[in-house]
């Protein structure tokens, strides 16, 4: 009897990976993320123009505030987004520490300094804000203050991705801290909360906050979700700008090592 | 356990042997409490006022100037390799040295404040008060600068980073810290202290092993 190569046993075919690894190929990412960019550029274009369009002239003054009110719409989305931001960011780092996964870190390193840019946009919006009501630029308010340890935080981040050359064993390791981070922020905010009694018990805020009329809300929600859709955005285009750049180290590293071998 | 005795051991004999950093960390804790009353000009009731946040500022600076030694000297000669490799888990080495570096970094701190409680006219209840709450709160420094010595390990230009990194986490220590001292404030200041040094030492050597085992692989 003669064996004929077809009786070799073949190949087991590859099991097919879940959807949820085969999101984490960064390849395949580059390719189902380019569909992403065009709709959210546009939907957050239409959200912008109606936000801003009711924000300015179709939300009525404040009775004490007057027309400073309409800062809100743009310091409530961006203080959402300082949170959310770095949420994002430790769910991502729990991705990296728990499954490895290939673009939590790429995640956690785009996301840190968008995060930075909201935070300080918020504390920015807010000190404008606080001039002319308050009377005062800034405060030591409990709540100012948690927010610019926030982005004290996000910066220490942002200056170790910069300050590490592996990008790969940096994002473990920032996976550790932002995780730590998280961990710490409650504590933070509460000692914050609890000195800021201690020291000023006379605040300019009320404990339960303005009820607000639906004429206000309309406006700052749809600025938040405006705010909330370019995060998403620029979230998108630079996980894909990070991937491309590290596909260009690694081919230039290639490169380098043939060119000393030949 | 002598495993774990062995490493407080040999931390300490370093310490005690080669450098003399400790001492050196003593002297800047005093230096800084002399420089700031040519800061803020010699009003002894201000200083008195400001004293206590000025030990702690002292505290802070000078412990995050030594957390660079934490590991960078075991990274440097190849201990952290034998370490990362021992029958006793990485979290319990990382537990004993965090120990040692206290009561390298820590202790003569706590010896020298005397010193600056004569030079800022601390009264005597604001020393025995601040001394307590060093004593409660410097633990939790440590665990926080381990974090960030371990994260900065493998980076040549780390000595920088890793205060930037730890300063603003260890804020809730600076608060409590200095509210203990705070008429006011009573008890409760000085047990979240305690309640933070705690937490911070159970969760460091577990966090801080972590990172040293992903800077090694």
């Amino acid at each position: 009897m003669s064996v004929t190569p077809d009786t070799k046993p073949a190949l087991k075919p590859l099991k097919q990976p879940n959807w949820f690894s085969r999101l984490a190929h960064p390849g395949q990412f580059l390719v189902w993320s380019r569909y992403l960019i065009w709709p959210l550029a546009i939907i957050s274009a239409v959200l912008f123009a109606v936000g801003l369009w009711f924000s300015f002239f179709n939300s009525p003054d404040d009775y004490q505030m007057g027309d400073m009110v309409r800062v809100m719409y743009v310091h409530v989305p961006n203080a959402w987004l300082s949170q959310f931001v770095y949420a994002l960011m430790a769910a991502s780092a729990l991705g990296t520490l728990v499954w490895r996964h290939p673009l939590a870190d790429v995640a956690n390193k785009a996301a840190a300094p968008l995060g930075a840019v909201f935070t300080a946009l918020a504390l920015y919006t807010g000190a404008l804000w606080g001039r002319p009501t308050w009377g005062t630029f800034w405060e030591w308010d409990g709540r100012m203050t948690s927010t610019l340890v926030l982005l004290l935080i996000y910066l220490g981040i942002i200056a170790l991705w910069r300050a590490f050359d592996d990008q790969l064993k940096a994002g473990r390791i920032i996976a550790i801290v932002t995780l730590v981070g998280a961990l710490n922020i409650p504590v933070i905010k509460f000692s914050v909360d609890w000195w800021n009694t201690l020291h000023q018990p006379a605040s300019v805020f009320t404990a339960s906050g303005p009820r607000m009329p639906m004429s206000l809300l309309t406006p700052l929600l749809i600025m938040t979700l405006a705010f909330t859709a370019l995060f998403g955005l620029l979230q998108v285009v630079r996980m894909r700008t990070e991937i491309l750049r590290r596909r260009a180290d690694s081919l230039s590293r290639q490169a380098a090592l043939q060119g000393g071998g030949a | 356990m002598s495993a774990f005795l062995a490493v407080i051991g040999r931390e300490l004999r370093l310490a005690v042997r080669a450098g003399g950093e400790a001492l050196t960390l003593v002297l800047f804790f005093v230096m800084v409490g002399v420089i700031v009353p040519f800061a803020i000009g010699p009003d002894r009731p201000q200083l008195m006022r400001l004293s206590t946040g000025i030990v702690w500022i002292a505290a802070f600076l000078s412990m995050l100037l030594g957390l660079d030694r934490l590991f960078r000297a075991d990274d440097e000669d190849g201990s952290l390799l034998l370490f990362t490799t021992s029958a006793l888990p990485l979290e319990a080495i990382v537990a004993a040295k965090l120990i040692a570096h206290w009561l390298v970094t820590a202790l003569p701190l706590l010896l020298a404040t005397p010193i600056l409680a004569l030079l800022l006219s601390m009264t005597m209840e604001q020393w025995t008060k601040t001394l307590l709450a060093l004593l409660c709160g410097t633990p939790a420094l440590t665990g926080f600068g381990a974090i960030g010595a371990a994260v900065t390990v493998g980076l040549r230009r780390g000595g920088l980073i890793a205060p930037v990194l730890i300063l603003p986490l260890a804020i809730p220590v600076m608060i409590f810290g200095v509210g203990s001292a705070d008429p006011l404030a009573g008890n409760g200041a000085t047990l979240f202290l305690i309640a933070l040094s705690l937490v911070v030492a159970v969760f460091a050597p577990f966090a801080a092993a972590l990172a040293l085992r992903s800077a090694s692989e």
